[in-house]
């Protein structure tokens, strides 16, 4: 079983609004996988879905081969959107009594707590209240609630939501080494350069519906357009770029004059690139050539746009 | 496992609520306002009392000669042998109160007609009345006598009445029991109504600081919503015991250190002292016999003490979850409090109609038709019933089947209204900048 969870075409309705609509999902085991969508797409209901919050209409959720059940929630970690501590309770005892909550005995998540807090540097907040500290250490406690009882499998909607650059960066490698010590991580963000960093597999959810998943690798290039940047050195920009423009489809193109620099993308009818380049390097020297690859932002933001297109 | 979470909620609760500050300052506050205030009403009383008026009579008639005699409160100095202006004169120096002047004339009547009181202010009612009291009294004997009526006939005429009641079986009972049968239910059932409305109350705060705290979705990430609800509800009420434990505790000791301090008579403060106890009610006036007396307490010790106290809990307990998971569903629909209005009066109106219907129709008669349908009325029903009950159960009594019909929808009611509060609760609290209508509410319910 090389899959942590999978949900098998999951719907779920509130009133007459189709909140999911037969998204099924497979996530595999010690990676980072990427929840993308738009606002409202259903991806927190989802992820509620699998915290057993609420609970599919149709479909079943499996996680770690066995059907989803109650017991599972202590090997789940959720750090929510919408997330916030009790401001009037000590950070300890708050801590503490999460940690409980989700089945920790009171010693064993005393000595954790204490690692954690080492760790990312709060040691002396122990009684401080909540409401006493700023949002970004608030948010270090969470993260640390959540990963505290070492579940098999953490949900991240928008972890860095609130923090500044630094401790966002600390979070970051926090989750790297979760990842390596060997949990499965879902990751629910906005922030798509942050899902180009962090995760190899995603999914996307738009309208209640998934329009794609599968690892990213694969997905970018299945969404390589054949455009290549190329960048020429030669004398005569300006005449060169008349004669390719009659044999090859080109976008944008600049000359410099002054460094004999011609910069161009090319749209080629496939991914062979030998035709061109070797075209290219008879009449000028290549300084640069290289396949255009698309950015997780494009890929959703086009998905979206068609899908919007076609209804 | 899940019992444990339960206990780990039920305990954050009471704590969170224990260490509120506001909660603390209100236990141990309380009582000391509670206990001094009644002290100083009752030593302003005892001031007010303390302050004796004088008046002077200036009697030329030859009527009422052993009629205005001093009590505690008032005190008559008679003069005599001057006329009036010399007698209004040296009352006003002398600083009495007011003076009375009673004239010569023919007969009684004309005396009391031309009668008349001076004084340096218009004279209080209390005074008037004694006075009056006096002539009306003196004017209704010779009446009688003028019938034909000795002074001794008119004495025994003047006895005071009271009829003998009696049960069917010839147990003596007393008048008035009634009433402190239906006082002490009454004591009861306002109990449980104040309970419910305080902490209730605390039940939809506390349920819309977790929703507003946005810590809700991490918490029931690791616990079902309804143990999170019922923990709640049971760790507010465990609270709420407390502070009214500490409340029925301390005022007892603080009053009896007040009076003590003070040397006020308890009986002074006479129902006011029940109030501290969080007793109210009407207490009927006790007898002065002391043959009387002693029947009370005996009527008293005779009240179904271990029955109601135990039908006080089943009906505390069923009553307060039925309410109190109504508040947690209200405070789980809103985003802040002061869209709880439109909510929480529909809550409130059966437990002002309980307290109504029980006073003003139960303390009358305990068995008519209102009675009995508010009792088994499930929403009224644990104040209601419990006024009812000190007359006990069965045979001149609440009779069996309404006491069970009562109980069994009350029960089912319970259940009812926890599964429909647990629905709103489960889809409220994951709800954020919807104001909510009713018929919101009725489209959660199906989700």
């Amino acid at each position: 079983m090389n899959n942590i969870l999978v949900a098998n075409e999951v719907t779920k309705r509130f009133g007459q609004h189709t909140a999911l609509k037969n998204v099924s999902l497979e996530i595999p085991k010690h990676s980072i996988y990427g929840l993308l969508g738009p606002n409202g797409a259903g991806k927190t209901t989802l992820i509620r879905i699998i915290n057993q919050i609420i609970f599919p209409d149709q479909g079943t959720v499996f996680f770690d081969g066995k059907q989803l059940k109650p017991h599972h929630i202590a090997m789940i970690g959720y750090l929510p959107e919408e997330r916030g501590l009790y401001k009037s309770m000590k950070v300890g005892e708050q801590a503490l009594y999460l940690a409980q909550l989700k089945g920790l005995s009171k010693k064993e998540a005393k000595e954790r707590l204490k690692y954690w807090f080492d760790r990312l540097d709060i040691g002396d907040w122990w009684n401080k209240k909540i409401q006493e500290l700023s949002k970004g250490m608030a948010q270090k406690i969470q993260f640390i609630v959540t990963v505290l009882h070492q579940p098999k499998l953490l949900i991240f909607d928008e972890p860095f939501s609130g923090f500044d650059p630094i401790n966002a960066n600390v979070i970051k490698d926090e989750i790297l080494e979760l990842r390596n010590a060997g949990a499965s991580i879902i990751f629910s963000t906005h922030r798509m350069e942050s899902v180009e960093e962090l995760c190899e597999h995603i999914a996307l959810i738009h309208e209640s519906e998934k329009l794609l998943d599968g690892k990213l690798s694969d997905i970018k290039k299945a969404y390589k357009n054949n455009v290549f940047e190329v960048g020429l050195e030669v004398a005569e920009g300006d005449a060169l770029l008349m004669e390719l423009r009659d044999k090859f489809q080109i976008k944008t193109a600049n000359f410099d004059a002054l460094e004999k620099q011609l910069d161009f993308k090319v749209q080629l009818p496939s991914n062979d690139s030998r035709g061109v380049l070797a075209y290219l390097s008879e009449r000028a020297n290549v300084n640069q050539f290289v396949e255009t690859i698309p950015s997780a932002n494009e890929i959703f933001i086009r998905t979206v746009q068609e899908k919007d297109a076609n209804k | 496992m899940q019992i444990n979470k339960l206990l780990l909620i039920i305990k954050r609760e009471y704590l969170a609520k224990v260490r509120n500050k506001s909660f603390v300052v209100m236990t141990f506050l309380s009582p000391i306002l509670m206990v001094a205030m009644v002290v100083l009403i009752a030593y302003l009383t005892k001031l007010n009392d303390n302050e004796k008026r004088i008046i002077a009579v200036l009697n030329e008639s030859d009527y009422f000669s052993q009629d205005f005699l001093s009590t505690e409160s008032t005190g008559y100095v008679h003069f005599r042998d001057i006329d009036l202006t010399t007698a209004k004169d040296s009352t006003d120096n002398l600083g009495y109160y007011g003076l009375l002047h009673i004239p010569d004339a023919s007969g009684l009547e004309q005396v009391a007609e031309n009668s008349v009181f001076y004084s340096k202010e218009s004279a209080s009612t209390s005074v008037l009345d004694n006075i009056e009291y006096v002539f009306q009294e003196r004017l209704r004997q010779r009446q009688l006598q003028n019938f034909g009526l000795s002074s001794e006939e008119f004495a025994q005429m003047d006895d005071r009445f009271e009829i003998n009641t009696s049960t069917y079986a010839g147990e003596h009972n007393l008048k008035g029991i009634n009433e402190l049968k239906a006082a002490i239910g009454g004591a009861f059932g306002y109990l449980i109504m104040m309970f419910i409305i305080i902490y209730g109350g605390f039940v939809m705060r506390s349920v819309i600081e977790e929703k507003t705290s946005r810590i809700i979705e991490v918490i029931i990430s690791s616990v079902k919503p309804f143990q999170l609800m019922l923990g709640k509800i049971i760790g507010t009420a465990l609270a709420g015991v407390t502070q009214f434990g500490i409340w029925i505790v301390s005022a007892g000791i603080l009053m009896l250190v007040a009076l003590t301090i003070f040397d006020i008579d308890p009986a002074v403060l006479g129902t006011k002292a029940d109030l501290t106890a969080g007793m109210v009610g009407n207490m009927p006036q006790i007898p002065q016999g002391q043959e009387t007396l002693e029947l009370y307490i005996k009527e008293f010790l005779n009240l179904p003490i271990v029955t109601l106290l135990v039908f006080f809990l089943i009906y505390f307990i069923l009553g307060y979850l039925i309410y109190s998971s109504i508040y947690a569903a209200i405070g789980a629909a809103v985003d802040n409090e002061t869209d709880t209005q439109q909510f929480i009066f529909p809550i409130i109106l059966p437990l002002m109609l309980a307290i109504y219907v029980g006073f003003f129709s139960v303390f009358s008669n305990p068995h008519g038709p209102i009675a009995v349908g508010f009792s088994l009325f499930p929403l009224t029903s644990p104040i209601v019933m419990l006024m009812r009950l000190p007359n006990g159960i069965g045979e001149g009594g609440v009779p069996i089947w309404q006491l069970v019909t009562s109980i069994v929808l009350l029960i089912i009611t319970f259940i009812g209204i926890v599964w429909l509060a647990a629905k709103i609760y489960r889809i409220g609290i994951l709800m954020y900048g919807k104001k909510p209508s009713y018929k919101e509410l009725f489209k959660w319910l199906k989700y």
